[in-house]
């Protein structure tokens, strides 16, 4: 039970880390790795609560819910990463800021 | 097996598929009659729905919990109808906009934007049509990728900046919902919405979770103040995207959240929680307000629009989370109210945003000060624009006012009457920016003004029209709606004496 | 049949309205024929009606829009008054608009919102209960806005800021004041004598509140000092424009609101009994006193008429705020009195800015011998609103004397005799120029020979207004007059 716990609060910590990550790191591809790191949080969450009954077999409908997760994360990520690129390439800047909100 | 409510899944996605596979001079074409099909075929749900009530259908013939189980109650309805009439006069308007499109960059814009169209609108039924947690966190991430897609088409630097800063806040808000969605799942073992209304529980981590999935949400609305990535998005995008990120997309995850709020989560809101949900409304209609007032750009100004109309939605919370009056008669009476609230704010969103499509391509510029001499030049969209304005403003007899005078009603109701000044107030200053657009439309000409180069197609003129009408119409033919609405009962109470 | 005529005479101008706007530009003779048809039709419509209701018909046509919510067109002796005087001066008005517009830009558009105009303006007299007419309330602030604006140019358009924000302002106060009152008591229909009186005395404070809130968003409209301002700036608008807002629509519709307000929704006697009408007399009586003062100053023609505007209309809501039959009768047939003779005042004042171009009072020495009609009609118009005999406004003025003294308001037989002296101040003193002084401006002073003073379509619907005033003083006693009608009216609402 103990392990439950501390997993899940690794879990929050990772979600949280990652979540003040999108919010204020400027530098697009470190904005990317967090929150990737948001993910990686929900995702361990995900794993503990398949183990949540110690005794009986873990639950496979979070397992399912991982991996659809983990494609949907990836498949954002290039989505996300392509964009990066090609913004890097016309702008020349790592950043997205104000300016361009006008 | 239910035809219509597999078939309007299907259509869009398998059409999206299609398009992207034939030639450039199919796209457009291809795109129309498939338009035609889903909107048909939503309808045909629709109309499934005013006859037989609750439609329920076993995806692949696995029930719940094993499966994903597809369900359409009137709410699920009503949101069909609505995206059904914007898209296909959408779809119209692109196919006649993108003509111009022809060369290079542009030529791959429109090329990209069909398929991506109608991927959204295929993502956007299934999220009117899931009943099932996870599902519908799939499908906000499908509908985040597609608008996000549909942003950046022209590829300049301007939407590529929008589109980045709009990606990070869906995917931000997406993440705090699978937590939510984790959470719940770990507490109760089960997926299912109506499984999960039964056994829900005001625990404090069903509550967190309650918290987490409200948050990542309210992100995906850009409700005040997580609103900082919309106007960008919105304003910078061609003029169909616009139309359809500020009429359809915003209010998928309001959808969500309403479901949320009436179902799972019913008896585990406290008033404080709906409290501050109501003061972030009303800080959206003063901020977006204020912001929509000193806009120097025509689809910049709908766009804080946008925000400050999404402000109106949030004032159902305080109402639901609070005591409890007979049968719930003003918490229903706030729910239809913002659901109305929510069919107008499209219809009339989008009919503007295609209008400022159709000055842009007059005036060359969407600059308010452009636009002098445009009510004689395009008397047409001004008037269309003058007509969606009376509904945004909430004036008799749109579909705004049915949506203002419900939400009214049951703030002076439910004796929380301080939310009224925002209200009302909130029309007033909707009359003040409406009334900046047009007035510089009414400007004469000066001798030193450019000419107005561009011709428009008369067919995108009507599609805007039409859009502005049914946001009329609407308030004329509010009580069959509001019955259609009410059709398995979505809000959970009986509503008592109203 | 009678479900109908409600409706028919609203829509005998909204479809005109709606067909007008999509004629082209140069089709004028079509135009003023669908003007002039339109107006004719209301006419009739309103005529049968009001046969119909002396043998005793009820007219009435209610359509449920959501639970809870009606739409009611309701004919009764009140709407008629107001029903009668927009259907007549609609006819003048569009004949008199026809020549005045002659030669100008966007003219469709002009008449299109016209009618627009003339409907919301029939459809407020007509409301049955306070949600249709919050409807047509709010209808008509939209509908005036382009005609204020019409010309295009910065200072209109600043002018129709100004209107819209006070107006829009005033109506989301009416929607509050609506709002809450279904919230209290549901659906209630506007009933002789009023409705709330029967209600639970537990509500009676919020009643209250609900009056001046109601009375507020109204009194934008009727220009209540200190919610008059945008009626001075409006006076860009186009002369027919002016006459319309100043005479009928606009500003009758919000003391047709305030009167609505009193009698049919409160009762006059329990208003007077819960102490509202104390504070919306001594309003009244201060806007007129407020209004006179400042038309003395004026040398704008139509600025002098606006202000004596905003003391005129307070008449009707002083009328209103006084218990007893009397001061009923005087504020109502002042509705009524008031229109026609303000009408013709614009309507010279037209006649003078676009003829000669003089705008000013006083660049109008003698120019009684250049326009004899005309200024015989604006000294007509004048003469009745200082309260001279025998025309219309004397009637109401001894009306109204008569109710004060009646119920004891010695203050306010104070203001009116103080009104009638400011009067006499501010406009004595154009009649004077105009016909003793000799002419010194640039215009030519003979009369044109063998033609009319001014273009025909100008200077008749000009003097009929002018003998309509007459008519309606010297013919008082009449059973057809504005007087006859506000009695009856007035007979019921004191029924016990």
């Amino acid at each position: 039970m103990d392990s439950l716990i501390l997993y899940s609060l690794a879990g929050i910590l990772l979600f949280c880390t990652g979540l003040y990550g999108v919010f204020f790191i400027a530098h697009l591809l470190k904005r990317l790795m967090a929150m990737n790191i948001m993910a990686a949080g929900v995702f361990l969450i995900l794993i503990v609560i398949a183990r949540r009954n110690a005794e009986a077999f873990p639950d496979p409908v979070p397992h399912a819910m991982l991996l659809t997760g983990i494609v949907v994360a990836v498949s954002a990520t290039a989505f996300a990463c392509a964009i990066a690129r090609r913004y890097v390439d016309i702008t020349g800047r790592t950043g997205v800021d104000e300016e361009d909100a006008s | 097996m239910n035809a219509a409510l597999q078939g309007s899944l299907l259509a869009p996605f398998a059409g999206a598929l299609l398009v992207l596979l034939v030639p450039e001079k199919l796209k457009a074409r291809i795109t129309l009659v498939v338009s035609l099909v889903t909107a048909g075929l939503a309808l045909g749900v629709v109309r499934e729905v005013m006859r037989d009530g609750v439609v329920h259908e076993r995806a692949g013939g696995w029930g719940a919990p094993l499966g994903i189980d597809l369900a359409a109650d009137g709410l699920s309805a009503i949101h069909l109808l609505m995206t059904a009439v914007v898209g296909l006069l959408l779809s119209l308007y692109a196919f006649y906009y993108f003509r111009s499109y022809d060369d290079g960059r542009k030529a791959r814009a429109r090329s990209l934007f069909w398929p991506f169209w109608l991927m959204l609108w295929g993502s956007m039924h299934a999220l009117f049509l899931s009943g099932d947690l996870f599902n519908l966190y799939v499908v906000l991430e499908l509908i985040g990728l597609a608008a996000i897609g549909l942003v950046i088409l022209t590829g300049s630097r301007e939407v590529l900046g929008a589109g980045m800063r709009y990606l990070m806040v869906a995917m931000a808000g997406s993440m705090s919902y699978l937590l939510g969605v984790v959470l719940l799942y770990g507490m109760y073992g089960t997926l299912d919405l109506g499984s999960l209304n039964a056994l829900a529980e005001a625990n404090p981590l069903t509550r967190a979770a309650c918290v987490v999935m409200t948050v990542g949400l309210l992100m995906k609305t850009a409700v005040f103040p997580l609103h900082f990535w919309l106007p960008p998005a919105h304003a910078s995008a061609t003029a169909p995207v616009s139309a359809l990120l500020s009429a359809l997309v915003v209010k998928g995850s309001f959808y969500i959240l309403l479901r949320l709020w009436f179902g799972v989560f019913a008896d585990v809101v406290t008033p404080a929680m709906g409290w501050l949900l109501g003061a972030m409304g009303a800080g959206a209609i003063l901020w977006g307000s204020y912001q929509a007032l000193r806009q120097a750009r025509l689809k910049m100004l709908i766009a804080h629009s946008t925000v400050a109309q999404l402000g109106y939605l949030m004032f159902l919370f305080p109402i639901v989370a609070g005591a409890m009056d007979a049968g719930g008669a003003y918490q229903l009476e706030a729910a239809k109210g913002t659901v109305y609230h929510v069919l107008s704010h499209a219809l009339a969103k989008a009919s503007l945003f295609l209008s400022a499509g159709l000055v842009m391509t007059a005036a060359g510029s969407d600059r308010l000060r452009d636009m002098r001499g445009l009510a004689e030049r395009l008397p047409l969209t001004i008037f269309t624009m003058a007509l969606a304005g009376v509904s945004l403003m909430g004036l008799p007899p749109s579909g705004g006012f049915i949506a203002k005078w419900l939400i009214a009603h049951a703030v002076l109701g439910s004796g929380q009457w301080w939310w009224i000044v925002f209200v009302v107030g909130g029309g007033l200053l909707t009359a003040g920016y409406m009334f900046l657009m047009l007035r510089s439309a009414f400007l004469e000409r000066q001798d030193g003004d450019p000419d107005l180069p561009g011709r428009v197609s008369p067919a995108m003129e009507y599609a805007a029209l039409a859009l502005a009408l049914a946001g009329v119409l609407i308030g004329i033919r509010a009580a069959g709606l509001l019955d259609i609405m009410m059709i398995g009962n979505p809000f959970g109470f009986t509503g008592g004496g109203l | 049949m009678n479900a109908w005529l409600p409706i028919a005479v609203v829509a005998s101008s909204l479809v005109t309205g709606i067909v007008i706007f999509f004629l082209p530009e140069h089709r004028r003779g079509v135009r003023s024929l669908l003007n002039i048809a339109g107006a004719l039709l209301k006419l009739f419509f309103v005529g049968w009606m009001a046969v119909g209701m002396i043998r005793g018909e009820t007219y009435e046509s209610r359509f449920s829009i959501i639970l809870g919510f009606d739409f009611l067109l309701k004919a009764d002796p009140l709407a008629m008054l107001l029903v009668g005087l927009s259907s007549v001066l609609w006819l003048l008005t569009t004949i008199y608009a026809i020549g005045y517009l002659e030669g100008w830009k966007n003219r469709s558009r002009f008449f299109g919102f016209f009618s627009f105009c003339v409907t919301a303006s029939v459809g407020v007299a007509l409301a049955g209960n306070p949600i249709t007419f919050f409807i047509f309330y709010e209808f008509l602030t939209l509908s005036t806005y382009p005609l204020v604006v019409h010309r295009g140019t910065d200072e209109a358009l600043r002018a129709g800021r100004t209107y819209l924000w006070y107006t829009m302002a005033g109506g989301a106060l009416v929607f509050v004041g609506t709002v809450w009152l279904h919230v209290l008591v549901g659906s209630v229909d506007f009933t002789e004598a009023g409705v709330l009186r029967f209600m639970d005395a537990s509500l009676y404070p919020q009643f209250s509140i609900i009056f001046f809130i109601l009375i507020a968003g109204l009194g934008v409209k009727a220009a209540l000092v200190p919610l008059h301002g945008w009626l001075p700036v409006a006076m860009v608008a186009p002369a027919p424009v002016s006459a319309l807002l100043h005479a009928v629509a606009v500003v009758k519709a919000g003391a047709f609101g305030i009167v609505r307000v009193v009698y049919d929704l409160y009762g006059v006697a329990f208003a007077d009994a819960r102490g509202l009408l104390t504070p919306l007399m001594l309003a009244a009586g201060f806007t007129i006193v407020y209004g006179s003062v400042r038309a003395l100053t004026q040398d704008d023609l139509k600025r002098r008429l606006a202000f004596s505007t905003v003391s005129q209309v307070s008449y009707i809501a002083l009328g209103v705020s006084m218990l007893g039959p009397l001061a009923t009768i005087g504020g109502l047939v002042h509705l009524v009195h008031q229109g026609l003779m303000k009408i013709t005042l614009f309507f010279c004042a037209g006649i003078f800015a676009e003829t000669v171009h003089v705008k000013k009072i006083s660049a109008m020495n003698g120019i009684g011998r250049r326009f004899p009609w005309t200024m015989g009609a604006f000294t007509i118009g004048a003469l009745g609103m200082i309260g001279v005999p025998p025309v219309a406004g004397f009637v109401s003025k001894w009306h109204l004397g008569l109710g004060a003294l009646g119920s004891g308001n010695g203050l306010v037989i104070l203001v009116l005799l103080a009104s009638t002296a400011l009067n006499a101040g501010y406009f004595l003193p154009i009649l004077y120029r105009a016909w003793f002084r000799d002419p010194d401006g640039p215009w030519d002073e003979h009369m044109p020979v063998r033609r009319a003073e001014a273009p025909l379509l100008l200077l008749v619907p000009c003097i009929i207004t002018a003998a309509l005033s007459l008519a309606a003083g010297l013919l008082a006693g009449s059973e057809w007059s504005p007087l006859a009608l506000a009695r009856i009216i007035a007979s019921r609402e004191y029924v016990p």
